[in-house]
């Protein structure tokens, strides 16, 4: 029987096997053999150069992880405050090195938990912090100037980094010692992963307002998180990823330098957030590409001097994606592998995802073995032991031109049609992303890409064990929301209200209000609702 | 049928495949747009006159969501129309949402062609 199926096989597949070009997950084209002919334009100085130098294809810093291994950031939140609170403090004590809040959707919405859209999605993807009283649990017991917070947070991370601000200020620590990074990355919003609030230019203007403060009086802090996460989740190539990503951040230097700031006063504080998908010596090529762009981009196009603003620094996390729900054991063999392109292509942070994730929020087990996976890679592999390991091969540093040369061609078209905020208003990223997506979804279903254990290898599962967040913890929610909007000072928390938005009619800087009613506890969802007032909302276009 | 995206959850990849899918299997799709409440759900798939509501659900919220959906399409009298649910879903509670009535869940790795298979059975039905 086995027999037959072989020659079948054989019969069958080998001819339009052949016929088919090797591709890359992309699509891109790959040879069969590189050779040094493939990379004879490269120029080692100006093109590759050593790690720690311009243009810092091999790494931004001399001595890679001999000098300091990436940091182990594991994005976690789920249920209550004091849910998640445990399961930071879990994670620090088992060798976690930063901690990386995951809200849930109502934050990321900026609603209340009571408002009708909030229905069954409380405390579900991530913890709920729904004013600065919710912050202040979250925090308990850590020091706010010993961990570094990672928040993923966008259309209202204004108030979430005001939430932030004041719990530092009532552990007697000032804003000026706060380190952590804010995603605020709104442009990939309204091309991945849709949590936008407001339309794409006051809420532009947001981030601006948030990057003037941040620069003036809290050094330590990364403006923005620039992610190319969301736009590969959302089915994009590598290249797009890459592409977007980087034009995006563009975008962010530009608007900022046309507000008056000074290029090099910001740009050392914005770092990137990319995907590690499953095929290998791309993303390591895409990473590599990233940083020599970014470089040049830097001191060219914007005369940016000093050496930090050309630099650049980015997290990593595997790909959500590629998680099965199918042998949901293989994705640790998968994670493992993405978690190495991450380090190879020189990642300054990384988090591993857990197996159970394309089936629920991980469970302790889970998130302890996606750490573990990172530690290995640390510590048993080697591969932390030189930078930039596979530099000069041949085959890598031609993808990492040619995933340049792809990336560059996509900035010409978006510089043609006038900027990426226009673009996105045009849905130019939009489209792009939803055509590979499907290409992709075509190719897995005529089997030209088989995923182990889903289109072949295929068997029965049993059940694995599952997180499961209580329906009580929306109850509960809601009540202590309501509990606080009866306890705090309403007349001061309604005058706080009214200063934001008569100052988000005028032109001064959003953040000072935005603290202030922060501090009067007013919650996430009054606060946006005030905004909302002033610029409206986004409504996308339903196309498919 | 209706394609829709209820709750607060943004990541619209898989209906938007999903919808374009079956519109290529000569289907008549509406697809909704992001963050519709049940109510405007079941507004528009008895407006259209829908066979079919899909919803692609991935926050955790699949529960309440078809919950309510279902107790709308009860209150209207809209006995025909079938629910599907797509997402990321527990296989531990797929049998609860097919005793509140789901037709069919599809968990991700279902190919579009499972998924055009079992509206087409509904389609044929009615």
């Amino acid at each position: 029987m086995k027999k037959v199926v072989l020659e079948e096989t054989e019969t069958d597949l080998r001819p339009a096997a052949s016929a088919r070009p090797v591709t890359t997950i992309s699509g891109r084209p790959i040879e069969p053999l590189y050779r040094p002919e493939d990379v004879a334009d490269v120029d080692y100085e100006r093109d590759i150069g050593n790690p720690g130098q311009f243009p810092y294809t091999r790494g931004i810093h001399e001595t890679m992880y001999r000098g300091r291994l990436w940091t182990m950031r594991q994005f976690a939140g789920f249920g209550t405050a004091r849910q998640t609170n445990e399961r930071f403090r879990y994670l620090l004590e088992h060798g976690g090195s930063g901690l990386s809040v995951a809200f849930d959707l109502p934050t990321l919405m900026g609603r209340d938990p009571d408002h009708p859209l909030s229905l069954g999605e409380v405390g579900k993807c991530g913890v709920a912090v729904s004013s600065l009283e919710d912050m202040e649990v979250l925090f308990e017991g850590i020091p706010l100037d010993q961990a570094t917070t990672s928040m993923t947070i966008n259309s209202p991370a204004a108030m979430l980094l005001a939430f932030y601000i004041l719990v530092g200020e009532k552990q007697g620590v000032p804003e000026e010692a706060l380190a952590g990074t804010i995603q605020n990355d709104i442009l990939k919003e309204f091309i991945a992963q849709k949590e936008y609030i407001y339309p794409p230019r006051p809420s532009m203007r947001i981030i601006v307002d948030m990057i003037r403060y941040c620069t003036e009086r809290m050094p330590r802090w990364n403006t923005i998180s620039i992610s190319g996460y969301h736009i590969r989740e959302a089915g994009s190539t590598a290249a797009q990823e890459l592409a977007f990503t980087l034009r995006d951040g563009i975008e962010y230097v530009q608007w900022c330098v046309d507000a008056g700031m000074d290029v090099d006063s910001f740009a050392p504080r914005l770092s990137f957030f990319f995907n590690s998908h499953s095929d290998f010596f791309e993303e390591v090529a895409k990473y590599r590409a990233a940083r020599r762009i970014w470089a040049r981009t830097m001191r060219d196009r914007f005369g940016a001097k000093n050496p930090r603003s050309w630099m650049l620094r980015f997290h990593t996390q595997t790909a959500g994606v590629s998680l099965t729900a199918q042998q949901p054991y293989n994705n640790v063999v998968r994670t493992a592998l993405q978690a190495l392109a991450g380090v190879l292509g020189g990642t300054q942070s990384l988090h591993t995802n857990s197996l159970d994730e394309a089936l629920a929020l991980p469970t302790e087990e889970a998130v302890t073995i996606a750490l573990r996976t990172q530690q290995v890679i640390a510590h048993e592999s080697g591969v932390a032991a030189t930078a930039d390991p596979l530099g000069g091969s041949w085959f890598v540093e031609k993808l990492t031109d040619d995933i340049e040369a792809e990336a560059l061609d996509y900035f010409r078209r978006i510089d043609a049609l006038g900027g990426m905020v226009t673009a996105v208003e045009r849905g130019f990223p939009q489209r792009e992303i939803q055509e590979a997506a499907f290409r992709f979804q075509q190719a897995v279903e005529r089997k030209e890409r088989v995923i182990v254990g889903v289109n072949d290898y295929v068997m029965e599962d049993k059940p694995i064990p599952i997180l499961y967040i209580d329906e009580a913890v929306e109850k509960g929610h809601v009540e202590s929301v309501t509990a606080l909007r009866k306890r705090r000072d309403n007349g001061r928390a309604r005058e706080a209200l009214e200063d934001l938005k008569s100052a988000a009619r005028g032109t001064a800087n959003l953040m000072p209000p935005i603290i202030e009613a922060s501090r009067a506890y007013a919650t996430l969802g009054e606060m946006c609702d005030a905004l909302r007032e002033v610029f409206g909302e986004y409504e996308e276009p339903p196309v498919f | 049928m209706i394609i829709a995206k209820p709750g607060l959850d943004g990541h619209d990849r898989g209906a938007k495949v999903i919808a374009r899918a079956l519109r290529d299997a000569g289907m008549e799709v509406i697809y909704t747009g992001l963050r519709q409440s049940p109510e405007q759900i079941v507004a528009a798939a008895a407006q259209e006159d829908a066979d079919v509501i899909g919803l692609s659900i991935l926050s955790g919220a699949h529960l309440p969501i078809c919950r309510r959906v279902l107790e709308l399409i009860g209150e209207r009298g809209m006995e025909g129309v079938e629910l599907f649910v797509g997402g990321i879903i527990p296989t531990q509670d797929i049998p609860e949402l097919k005793a509140l009535g789901v037709a069919d869940v599809f968990l991700p790795g279902a190919s579009t062609r499972d998924v055009i298979a079992a509206l087409e059975g509904v389609a044929t039905r009615t």
